[in-house]
């Protein structure tokens, strides 16, 4: 029995239980709603004229042909796009010179990356508008391209004229003293570790609809982050808040890539004003690969020193961060989560991590899936397994003797924040349960005759996430220009149903299920009598909306918090109505009954109305059952497990097989562990799409090589085996469920895990280091340079992506 | 501005008479003509599969038909699945096996493993990951689509 069956074994409420998702029903059925469903009456098509061009000067647009069209409307240059102001980015870390150059939802001026949009046409239909595309004649002047972050970083071309230089920040974070750590330090490695960009990948495109009416605006986008939205387009548009809907329906996946304000959802508020008419623009893959945001792409310079015994004294981590033509919402901000979590579920004493973000002439990054931690996980688990190797010790020995021990927790690390709870060794036991050592000791030796290579990898992860109390990464803290609390708001309709508002706006993470489980426990109700209500600006609360594994830590504690004020003012007016004192009401079998006698009761539904029509209350108890939240967190929340992975390599052509894939992950206790696993399938098969195949690759010209799915390597069910899933529980302190998000663990554990496993395999001929992705030509790239190279870590190899 | 033709296709068992663009893609008939929304478009070479529905009995992705080409056949959408307020057992088994997230690949993924199992009523767990590779999803990693599938065929689900 797994702790999950043991935990639900032992409860008789909704909470721990697999409950199956109450959102399921209508996207089975193909009743589900997103964007491109919705169809409003004299509503017109909008396409974007794109940039071939990398860098470059735009002569001219003549808009001529393309506007004599009959089924054109209009056709629109950036000048013309009027909006208020420039695209946002929220980070102004206090003490940073930091250098955003101006970028407008259509280009003006210059194009800096192919697939910057250079006019926008509107027309009646969906075919149509995109042939009028091909009728606007857009000169260029083509102007250099700086496409590699180290060559940017010279200066030789400048990008943005203005800002006179293509550094966009240095920012670091660290403590302890790392030059004495390296003095204290009897081993130092070094290693050049590049982790290349990525797509989000999300199966749904983006798109808009917005619709003008009277002096109002509604907008529907495929994004992650409608409160946010509005607020900064309202600022753009010029359109007071609370004229200004914008709702999430259905959304199809977003890991990231829908967590921006983006020029397409500025331009299409501001044509359905200009036209009087309904707008909408439906994303095509090939334009989703070119200008929705890409991820990662750091080089990481890392050194590590540790003493002869293993224990590590210092890491010192330099980043150079590609973020490609733009700054975007938080684009210089995600190499900074690195710095976070550089340290990890080790005791290291001094760490320090030094950021230079520079521009390139490529599409923004942003935040994908992790954001920043799978980079910081992908150095120190690699990096852990080079110091094995070069101390000659076990890999998870060495991972053992820096533990942070559990009886450490609350746990001040070197950068000085504070990690809430863990047990690093617990997870490390439970995935050694897991696994059969030696059955595979004993395999990997039969194998290796037949020219097969097998090898395990090890990832001890920790990550950071329930972003945030607001003193710490607000304005005078790290900076970033908002607050990070969260709304919920319970209301209790007459009959006794609920619907329950939440401010995080997930798409795909079961959240109207695990939210129902919550308030169904709180209140003596069942989930499906609970609607769980999200993305909408004009439904409920403003929200913080959903993005690094936030919306239960921090959305589930407001809706817990929420549901405990329902729950008190029930017991008070039961207290009343039956003659019993509030202390002396609880709730039973789905009764706030009088201890001792269940049968003195009443069910939410009888105390719901007697709030309703209120005949008989408490002295100064208003009627209605409805209560509100906003929480904002004490501290963040900090996950973390033990993943392994066995893969085999054919040594004469280079592919790697995943054989077996095996996690243990501890977010604390678990309120549905059917979506916990699924969370955790998904967030592996990201981790291993990077480190196995996936690649945003441009050319030296700066164009895009890897435009479509084909070409970029999204992973199928063919390249991956089934995933084997285990969980510890060790709840937070910090929130009354003691959860801890788990939207992005997988993915933040997984790469360095199997790229551990193929260097393992490998180092028998020789190969001691490899950078992502493993492509099978990469791996064979390799072996080769390793047969000829004295087994040092091969130059191909080394090379990375741009 | 541009000819449109005549085209006479059975939708779930229903007949529809329309006039569109030769160029018009099955797709965009099912969804802008005839408003059955629950086949999606998530790609534009042929590759994720949402689109997948059934011509004549067999999985296309609707992607790369044109309307015309349906023109007298017959086509199955994921609408047309369920029975009633009774699901198909494909439908029943993503259900009860978390075979879906975000739900957006979901009705494309239906259609094909209906198609696979219809050809494979007693797949292996490898054949099903085989079958299923013209279908993209980015939530799951595909272990509860796999295990749904699994479930739903004659092979019934693992213990």
């Amino acid at each position: 029995m797994s702790i999950t069956e043991e935990r639900a074994a032992s409860t008789n409420g909704f909470i721990g239980q697999r409950v199956r998702r109450l959102e399921d029903p209508p996207l089975l059925t193909g009743q589900g709603r997103y964007v491109d469903d919705i169809n409003l009456v004299g509503q017109l098509y909008v396409a974007f004229v794109r940039s071939p061009e990398a860098h470059a000067k735009i002569a001219s647009i003549d808009t001529s042909a393309a506007t004599a069209r009959e089924d054109v409307v209009a056709v629109f240059t950036g000048e013309d796009v009027a909006v208020l102001a420039p695209l946002p980015m929220v980070w102004a870390p206090p003490g940073v010179e930091m250098r955003t150059p101006e970028h407008w939802p259509v280009a003006r001026g210059n194009v800096n990356h192919v697939g910057d949009p250079v006019a926008v046409v509107v027309g009646t239909d969906r075919y149509s508008v995109v042939d009028a595309t091909e009728d606007v004649v857009v000169e260029y002047e083509s102007l250099p391209v700086v496409v590699d972050p180290e060559e940017a970083l010279k200066d030789s071309s400048v990008i943005h004229e203005a800002l006179g230089t293509n550094k966009s920040h240095e920012w670091g974070l660290g403590g302890g003293d790392v030059e004495a750590g390296l003095a204290e330090a009897d081993v130092v490695i070094e290693r050049r570790i590049v982790n290349h960009r990525i797509a989000g990948g999300a199966i749904e495109p983006r798109g808009v609809v917005a619709e003008w009416r009277g002096d109002e605006l509604t907008l529907w986008s495929a994004t992650q982050i409608p409160h946010i939205l509005r607020l900064l387009l309202a600022g753009m548009l010029g359109v007071p808040e609370d004229k200004l809907r914008v709702i999430a329906p259905d959304v199809g996946g977003g890991f990231g890539s829908k967590l921006n304000v983006y020029g397409e959802e500025a331009t299409l508020g501001w044509l359905a004003r200009k036209l009087g008419r309904p707008v909408k623009w439906i994303e095509t893959r090939s334009e989703g690969m070119q200008a929705t945001h890409h991820g990662r792409d750091q080089i990481d310079y890392v050194k590590m020193g540790a003493k002869r015994d293993g224990t590590v004294t210092t890491l010192h981590i330099k980043v150079l961060a590609d973020l490609g033509a733009y700054h975007m919402l938080l684009t210089p901000f995600i190499p900074a989560f690195t710095a976070f979590v550089a340290g990890g579920c080790y005791k290291i004493p001094n760490v320090q991590t030094d950021v230079v973000g520079v521009f390139t002439n490529k599409m923004a990054t942003d935040a994908i899936r992790g954001a920043g931690r799978p980079e910081a996980t992908h150095i120190l688990e690699v990096m852990m397994d080079q110091m094995a190797a070069e101390l000659g010790m076990d890999p998870l020995e060495l991972r053992r003797k820096n533990f942070i021990p559990p009886e450490d927790f609350p746990a001040t690390v070197a950068v000085g924040i504070v990690y809430d709870s863990g047990n690093y060794p617990g997870a490390l036991d439970r995935l050694l349960a897991n696994l059969d050592l030696e059955a595979f000791r004993r395999e990997q030796a039969e194998l290796r005759e037949r020219g097969i290579y097998r090898g395990i990898g090890f990832s001890t992860y920790m990550e950071i996430c329930g972003l945030a109390p607001s003193r710490v990464v607000g304005p005078s803290g790290v900076g970033i220009q908002a607050g990070f609390w969260e709304s919920a708001l319970i209301r209790v309709h007459p009959s006794g149903s609920i619907t329950a508002y939440t401010g995080a706006s997930p798409h795909g993470q079961g959240i109207d299920t695990t939210f129902a489980q919550i308030v169904a426990d709180k209140l003596g109700v069942t989930p499906d009598q609970v609607d769980v209500i999200h993305g909408d600006t004009g439904r409920g609360p403003f929200g913080m909306d959903t993005y690094g594994s936030r919306s239960l830590a921090v959305g589930g504690e407001a809706l817990v918090r929420a549901s405990n004020k329902v729950h008190d003012k029930v017991k008070r007016l039961v207290a009343h109505l039956l003659e019993a004192a509030p202390d002396d009401i609880e709730l039973r079998d789905g009764k706030f009954s009088v201890k001792g006698s269940p049968d003195r009761g009443m069910t939410l539904a009888e105390a719901s109305l007697a709030a309703y029509v209120p005949e008989n209350l408490p002295e100064g108890m208003e009627p209605g059952l409805e209560e509100t939240n906003f929480y904002d967190p004490e501290n963040f929340v900090y996950p973390f497990g033990a993943h392994a992975a066995i893969v085999d390599v054919d040594a004469e052509t280079g592919k790697v097989s995943v054989v077996r894939y095996v996690a243990v992950d501890d977010c604390g206790p678990a309120i549905n562990p059917m979506i916990i696993d699924g969370q955790v399938h998904g967030g592996i098969a990201h981790g291993l799409g990077q480190a196995l195949f996936e690649h945003v690759a441009y050319d030296e010209d700066g164009q895009l090589v890897t435009g479509t799915f084909v070409d970029y390597a999204l992973p199928t069910a063919a390249e991956f085996p089934s995933f084997e899933t285990d969980r510890t529980e060790t709840p937070s302190p910090v929130n009354e469920l003691g959860v801890k998000g788990v939207g992005e663990a997988g993915t933040i554990a997984s790469s360095p895990t199997v790229v551990n496993a193929v260097v393992d395999a490998l180092r028998p001929l020789g190969v001691t280091f490899m950078n992502m992705p493993l492509s099978p030509m990469r791996v064979w790239e390799a072996i080769q340079a390793a047969k000829g190279g004295e087994g040092k870590g091969p130059a191909l190899a080394e090379g990375g992506g741009q | 501005m541009s000819r449109r033709v005549p085209v006479h296709i059975t939708v779930n068992g229903v007949e529809h008479a329309s006039e569109v663009e030769p160029r018009t893609l099955l797709v965009h008939y099912l969804r802008d003509e005839l408003g059955l929304t629950g086949t999606h478009v998530g790609c534009d070479t042929s590759n994720c599969g949402a689109c997948t529905c059934h011509l004549d009995g067999e999985s296309v992705k609707s992607c790369t038909v044109l309307a015309v080409q349906a023109d007298g056949a017959d086509v199955k959408t994921i609408e047309g699945m369920a029975d009633g307020e009774k699901l198909h057992p494909l439908q029943e088994a993503f259900w009860e096996h978390h075979g879906l997230q975000c739900g957006y690949c979901t009705p494309g993924m239906i259609m094909a493993a209906a198609d696979l199992l219809e050809r494979n009523p007693s797949p292996t767990e490898e054949e099903v990951r085989k079958g299923l590779e013209g279908n993209l999803c980015r939530c799951t990693g595909y272990h509860n689509i796999v295990k749904a599938v699994m479930a739903a065929s004659k092979v019934g689900a693992p213990a």
